[in-house]
């Protein structure tokens, strides 16, 4: 089993990425360059990780959905890559049109940084399967700019074919109908706020995380 | 020529900077500012075709200078 991390300028939680895949997983994981325009071959998963990738100039995620690395990423994706967008990686995803909707200013707007119960909306993706029934998950957020965004009939769209993984049971930053992540259409792209790469030992007060990571590469 | 652009949310999206700045207006005793907005402004020089200017600097807001999922913007044009 292979991953990649890509690594912007300005990324912060790329190595906290690779360490919570390394031990939950046991894959190998590359650390990408986002100047990079190819990937490594035979990936199985695909992480943009949290942080500040430009600074957050301009808007979160904005500059690095335009990084050269993102057309290979794109690319993988298409093929079926199973890919993850973590906090700052979920904008970027969503800049890159690669998910729909946008991350808005937190509506509290203040840095949100705590714990938080997450329902399991959906299951049956290959981010989720590992949960095995279980309705609920425990991870952090940190995020100024993690308020989700989407048009009404783009939400009950992402509601109505199951793309809403997680949703938040106590919203900390006014995301849309408590969205905290959702995939894609073909179900391999994951966006979502909360940090598994936080959660994924039971000394960081959750292990839950890591079970999205062992979905990632069990379904691989 | 200079290209001016003006980035704001859409409405309907909250804006909750421009919420803030409002509720601060009002603190100060301007009870009649409503519906603050917070947004942003692009300026730069343009060279190449006058003609073709507007064009060129929408297709440049839709590729990166803002997000119209989210955002709406209006561009000027000034020799």
């Amino acid at each position: 089993m292979k991953a990649a991390v890509i690594v912007f300028p300005g990324s912060n939680c790329d190595r906290d990425c690779k360490v919570a895949i390394e031990r939950s997983t046991g894959a190998s994981v590359d650390m990408v360059w986002h100047g990079d325009s190819d990937l490594p071959q035979g990936l199985d998963l695909i992480v943009l990780p949290g942080g500040f990738s430009y600074g957050d100039y301009l808007r979160c995620g904005a500059m690095a959905s335009l990084s050269p690395v993102m057309t290979a990423v794109k690319a993988a994706a298409l093929r079926g890559v199973a890919t993850v967008g973590i906090c700052n990686g979920f904008q970027v995803l969503c800049e890159a049109g690669m998910l729909p909707g946008a991350l808005l200013r937190n509506a509290g707007l203040k840095y949100v940084c705590k714990t938080v119960d997450l329902e399991i909306v959906n299951g049956q993706t290959r981010f989720t399967a590992a949960y095995q029934g279980r309705r609920s998950a425990v991870m952090t957020v940190g995020n100024g700019e993690g308020n989700y965004f989407a048009d009404e009939v783009t939400l009950d769209r992402l509601e109505g074919e199951g793309l809403v993984t997680f949703r938040y049971r106590d919203n900390p930053n006014g995301s849309a109908r408590n969205i905290a992540g959702i995939v894609n259409e073909s179900g391999n792209v994951l966006g979502l706020m909360p940090h598994p790469d936080r959660s994924f030992e039971e000394e960081l007060g959750s292990a839950d995380g890591a079970l999205l990571f062992q979905s990632a590469l069990a379904s691989a | 020529m200079k290209a001016i652009v003006h980035v704001f949310l859409k409405p309907g999206v909250l804006d909750v900077q421009g919420k803030a700045v409002e509720n601060a207006l009002h603190g100060l005793g301007w009870a009649e500012v409503k519906d603050v907005r917070v947004g942003r402004v692009l300026e730069f020089d343009l060279g190449g075709d006058a003609e073709g200017a507007e064009a060129r600097v929408k297709a440049m807001c839709d590729k990166l200078l803002a997000n119209t999922v989210i955002e709406s913007y209006r561009v000027e044009i000034a020799s």
